[in-house]
């Protein structure tokens, strides 16, 4: 019988962690979608042969430790104001490439205005949006992505039309904004979202260095303590009510 | 070269910036500082030394330009008066907690709320005593001439660099609106990158190969580090109050009766001094010119030479609570005030100086 150890071996090796990605364990929850998402981002960056070059602007969430785990240079913005603070570093280092990583609370509550005029000044820099309708740092409170009827800690029966509005189609608005030249909706569930994201966040790292104007890319993501779910749960869950809110897919493209 | 020019407070602090090589100024409209702005964007930097010039959607959005860019080693800047500098108290906590040198300008006016576009200065408080959240300290530089708001921006920039903390200038409607001569420096040019990356290691430029990254934040959830990483802070400004003290004494040598004021009050209390020698009175003007630190030491000598002091201020009482702690309560401190706008005229310290003298 052939023993397991005859087929480990460098030439079947298919699989690396992504070079910018450190040994350090994250903090993040099992089946969190932040996990893939930092993944792709250290890879798109070595990729590019960007990672001297670059700057992340870390925001305030979960990702707030983003620089524990993606070796580049980063700065913690205060909430909500990632997209002003890389306007002034893209502004000064026109020759950087320069990301923000936000989730929804910080893009589409506080940062709302940030992120409007960032987009509608046609930054050159791209924005990394987390979209878990919920706020997973503070213990799962109402985001504004939040959709109807569901449950958090501040709105236990139920998000209720009446009370809190609608879940914000924030991307959508961006879409419509002259300033953005890609806006696009993607999601980690699948090898196939995966592989699509990859490519998505490939071309708006491109965008950016060639002064296109400003890439948000949306990822629809699990947040499986503030959900209360197990991963497969929380996938099934987000597959099922959120994709039907939120559909994949590039809202724009120019 | 130098150049001499006839300028408002604030069209000085435009071409000050410019000539001393700042990167970056992000600004918001607001009466009674919006010439800085004009002023800038009028010369059109972006062209010759290269600095940029943003209008940004609020002053929280500048004061957040302002952190990014500082993080990036870049000389930049921000100004606005007292509403807006509200704003921004949370981007300035946060340069100091991530420990950002920047210059932030307050052409300050009457308050509270909306208040009025007329001179105040009552924004003492907020600047010196803290602002926005957490244990931290912010160099204040108060001007009292066209020429001091040009000069200002250098010292609070190197003060802020050295410091590797926020510096603003506490200016006020009259300050800012006056006109008078000034000689402005020659022109400086910006840092290059390389410059930048030797000077300020920490700056966050894009990793370099063989180093590790630059990380810029406020965070710390380890309380025990925490603590140590204010210990840090604590000791920073402790060295910043041993050294860099500066005020300005005018008919000191002699005198019986002392006004302690900052800014545009200091200004019209030096004419009613003048006045004071004129008629027989030994007045003498004590004129901090750092808020933060304040001059306690100095101050504190007078305790035995005087009676008493009054300190005149654009506020109901503010800059009072410090002359109280530098002469430790040992004499009575008086105050004179007008506020909501309204600038006393030396005739009317004057009268004071009188009646108290009289008394």
């Amino acid at each position: 019988m052939k023993s397991i150890n005859n087929t480990i071996n460098l030439e079947n090796l298919v699989y690396t962690k992504p070079s910018l990605m450190n040994s350090n364990i994250t903090h993040y929850c099992p089946g969190c979608s932040h996990g893939v998402v930092h993944k792709l981002v250290a890879e798109v960056i070595a990729n590019m042969n960007l990672e001297e070059q670059t700057i992340g602007i870390a925001s305030v969430g979960c990702s707030v430790f983003i620089y524990n785990y993606i070796d580049i240079d980063w700065i913690g913005a205060a909430h909500g104001r990632a997209p002003a603070v890389a306007t002034a570093v893209k502004r000064l280092n026109p020759n950087k490439m320069v990301f923000t990583y936000q989730g929804d609370g910080d893009l589409a509550a506080i940062g709302t205005a940030e992120t409007i005029h960032a987009c509608n000044r046609g930054e050159n820099i791209v924005i990394i949006f987390i979209n878990n309708a919920i706020y997973g740092m503070t213990g799962g409170q109402m985001a504004p992505t939040t959709i109807l009827k569901m449950q958090t800690a501040t709105c236990p029966y139920g998000r209720d039309i009446s009370l809190n509005g609608y879940p914000l189609q924030i991307s959508n608005i961006l879409a419509q904004i002259e300033g953005t030249c890609l806006v696009s909706r993607e999601a980690v569930f699948s090898t196939k979202t995966i592989k699509k994201s990859k490519k998505i966040l490939c071309k708006a790292f491109k965008n950016a260095m060639s002064g296109k104007g400003t890439s948000i890319i949306e990822f629809i993501s699990t947040c499986t303590s503030g959900w209360k779910m197990s991963p497969i749960q929380a996938n099934k869950w987000m597959i099922k009510n959120m994709l039907p809110i939120y559909p994949l897919g590039v809202l724009k493209d120019k | 070269m130098e150049e001499i020019k006839l300028l408002k407070g604030n069209e000085a602090i435009a071409y000050a910036a410019i000539r001393y090589g700042v990167d970056g100024y992000f600004g918001y409209p607001i009466t009674p500082q919006s010439e800085i702005m004009e002023t800038l964007i009028k010369e059109r930097p972006w062209e010759t030394t290269g600095m940029i010039v943003l209008q940004a959607e609020s002053e929280i959005a500048a004061i957040n330009m302002v952190y990014g860019g500082a993080a990036c080693g870049k000389k930049v800047m921000t100004s606005s008066s007292s509403p807006g500098i509200s704003l921004k108290q949370e981007g300035i906590s946060y340069m100091a907690g991530a420990e950002l040198p920047g210059l932030i300008v307050n052409v300050m006016r009457g308050g509270p709320g909306l208040g009025t576009i007329q001179p105040s200065q009552a924004d003492y408080f907020q600047t010196v005593k803290g602002g926005g959240h957490g244990d931290y300290k912010i160099i204040v530089l108060a001007p009292n001439s066209v020429q001091e708001m040009a000069d200002h921006v250098a010292l609070g920039l190197n003060l802020a660099f050295k410091y590797k903390n926020p510096a603003m200038i506490l200016s006020d409607g009259v300050i800012g609106q006056m006109m008078e001569k000034v000689i402005l420096p020659k022109q400086c040019q910006r840092k290059t990158e390389r410059e930048i990356r030797k000077s300020y290691p920490w700056a966050t430029l894009g990793k370099s190969k063989s180093c590790k990254p630059n990380i810029i934040t406020s965070v710390e959830l380890d309380s025990f580090l925490m603590e140590a990483r204010n210990l840090r802070f604590q000791k920073k400004y402790r060295t910043i109050e041993k050294n860099e003290v500066l005020y300005e004494e005018f008919f000191c040598d002699d005198v019986e009766y002392l006004i302690v004021a900052f800014g545009s009050a200091a200004r019209i209390s030096q004419k009613a001094v003048e006045i004071a020698r004129g008629i027989g009175i030994k007045a003498g003007l004590f004129r901090p010119i750092t808020l933060y630190p304040f001059p306690m030491k100095k101050l504190n000598s007078y305790k035995e030479k005087l009676k008493d002091i009054l300190v005149v201020e654009l506020n109901a009482g503010q800059m009072i609570e410090d002359v109280k702690l530098a002469v430790e309560c040992k004499i009575p401190v008086k105050h004179y005030g007008r506020f909501g706008g309204i600038v006393p005229t030396p005739q009317e310290i004057l009268e004071k100086i009188k009646n108290e003298i009289n008394k």
